[in-house]
């Protein structure tokens, strides 16, 4: 069963370096029980783009398709046996990340 | 044997044998909503087949026989492979590729089911209605009427979180240990929820201000748990609780539908079997934290709760309520949880002890966190019309009135509110 596990960013700074480490700690532990997916930050909303090709010709637009003072910072996609498990990682996860984090199933 | 005495038998299978039933075929199938559709199908074949065919020897057995062929049936006629697949399994009685779990100390069919209906990932309200419809069977109309909500409210709720187990994968287990009291709590939080909903039942002028059927429900799931947890203490703690509360349901309320307080009750009308219970809990407890030796084993909550509850019903009048054990124990219940509702109740024994002046000025501090509860409006009122203050006591009556959902404690208030001299005496006849 994999669980995607998303970092909400309530605040306009990035990550500090005490946090990085605490993040390296917990990627090393996910990799060695076997948990570990995929993981990645993101840059900021303002460096998103939009794409839209329903129509035949894609069209390009700057900008987040919403604005919102929470955002995705980052993601995990975990491997868990179920959601006890993957509640307990996504525990450890938000402490060493220093942020709440939202787990969601894959279907 | 004759229509009632079938109908009976029905009736004690379904509050005897449902929530086994469920858990049974939850573990079998591996499906809470199949498994609750069998279920009710089996109970539907023990109506028709039952006043024919005999009540079983074992009803419990027939019924998780019965919901099982249900199950496959249903199964059968429904032709994707995955289906068919899962099909073969239960035929063999092969588990697949669920792993072995390891067995805990404790484990029941019925507790895995509550802890998944109470699982801390599903909205509370969600927990409340999933385990009084998967382990208390209760239907959804039932459900629906008892939190006034409507039927299909209540059903999408109920469904919602269903899927959700599935789809998310919300383990079907007893938590391991270390994890055990904290979920015990939450389950403890649900079972509490259902019995004030009964206890303090809420609802427009005319409806019944007390839901003895859900109170029942509470008490009944909660001596479930105990039977289950034996050596829980906070488990003990809030069986004894309900008890020492439901023993005085009938005296809580006067046949015109009115609250009677606690001192203003026709102790004789006190339910002595529920009170010889509930005493005798709450000394099993003081026993078991006496001779504990661990810092872990300090009375929680619901056993504080009880005892208060305890020192209550040991008082022949409320004049001999011994009010000073009583503020002794909320000052060991505020050491645990400060909430402003439990400083609010000390008060009211305060009151009691040092006087209405005393206790106001308790009160009057819990303003800001309390000010859109109903009880805190109450209490004042109640407190401020003793100290002769009638005008600022109607205000507060007022403000209590529109707060309260309860039909009983409006007409107690009400007539408190207009006849602020008179003294509600309880027509028992």
């Amino acid at each position: 069963m994999q669980y995607l596990m998303s970092v909400i960013q309530d605040r306009p700074e990035l990550g500090t370096e005490q946090e990085q480490a605490a993040i390296d700690v917990f990627n090393t532990r996910l990799q060695e029980q076997g948990h570990w997916v995929f993981a990645g930050g993101l840059g900021f909303p303002d460096t998103a783009t939009v794409v839209d090709n329903r129509g035949g010709e894609a069209l390009v637009t700057d900008g987040p398709f919403v604005e919102s003072k929470e955002f995705l910072a980052g993601f995990w996609i975990l491997e868990a046996a179920d959601l006890d498990v993957a509640l307990a990682l996504a525990a450890e996860g938000s402490k060493a990340c220093n942020r709440r984090i939202e787990i969601r199933p894959f279907l | 044997m004759s229509e009632v005495d079938v109908q009976a038998a029905i009736t004690r299978a379904h509050r005897a044998e449902w929530a086994r039933v469920v858990a049974i075929l939850t573990r079998r199938l591996g499906d809470f909503d199949r498994a609750e559709e069998a279920a009710a199908e089996a109970f539907a074949t023990a109506v028709e087949r039952w006043p024919t065919d005999g009540v079983p020897p074992s009803p419990g057995a027939w019924l998780t026989t019965t919901a099982g062929r249900k199950a496959i049936d249903r199964l059968r006629r429904e032709s994707r492979r995955d289906d068919r697949y899962r099909e073969a399994r239960l035929l063999s009685g092969d588990d697949g590729d669920t792993p072995p779990e390891p067995i805990g100390a404790v484990d029941d069919v019925r507790l895995r089911l509550i802890f998944t209906c109470c699982h801390p990932a599903l909205a509370p309200e969600a927990r409340v209605a999933l385990t009084l419809r998967m382990v208390g069977g209760l239907t959804v109309p039932e459900i629906a009427r008892a939190f006034l909500v409507r039927e299909t409210t209540m059903g999408a709720r109920i469904t919602r979180a269903k899927s959700k187990i599935a789809t998310a994968r919300i383990p079907y287990r007893v938590p391991a240990a270390a994890d055990l009291p904290a979920r015990v709590g939450g389950v403890l939080a649900v079972l509490y929820l259902v019995f004030n909903e009964g206890y303090l039942a809420s609802g427009p002028p005319g409806t019944d201000p007390v839901r003895a059927d859900l109170t029942a429900e509470a008490i009944r799931l909660t001596r479930l748990l105990r039977a289950l947890l034996p050596d829980d203490g906070e488990v003990a703690g809030l069986l004894a609780l309900m008890l020492l509360i439901e023993a005085r349901r009938t005296a809580r309320v006067s046949s015109d539908g009115v609250l009677v307080p606690l001192g203003e009750q026709d102790r004789g009308a006190w339910d002595t079997a529920l009170i010889a219970e509930g005493h005798r809990l709450v000394r099993e407890r003081l026993a078991a934290v006496a001779a504990a030796t661990t810092a872990g084993s300090a009375p929680g909550r619901y056993q504080i709760l009880a005892a208060i509850n305890a020192v209550h019903t040991s008082a022949r009048d409320a004049d001999d309520t011994d009010w000073s054990q009583i503020i002794a124990l909320y000052d060991q219940l505020i050491r645990l949880d400060p909430a402003p509702i439990i400083v609010l109740n000390r008060s009211i024994a305060v009151a009691e002890l040092d006087g209405p002046e005393v206790a106001l000025a308790a009160v009057d501090r819990l303003a800001a966190p309390l000010s859109t509860y109903h009880a805190y409006h109450a209490t004042r009122a109640d407190l401020l019309r003793r100290l002769g203050r009638d005008q600022q006591a109607r205000a507060a009556y007022d403000r209590a009135l529109a707060l309260s959902t309860n039909t009983a404690e409006t007409a107690y208030l009400t007539r408190r509110r207009d006849h602020p001299r008179a003294t509600v005496r309880p027509d028992h006849g």
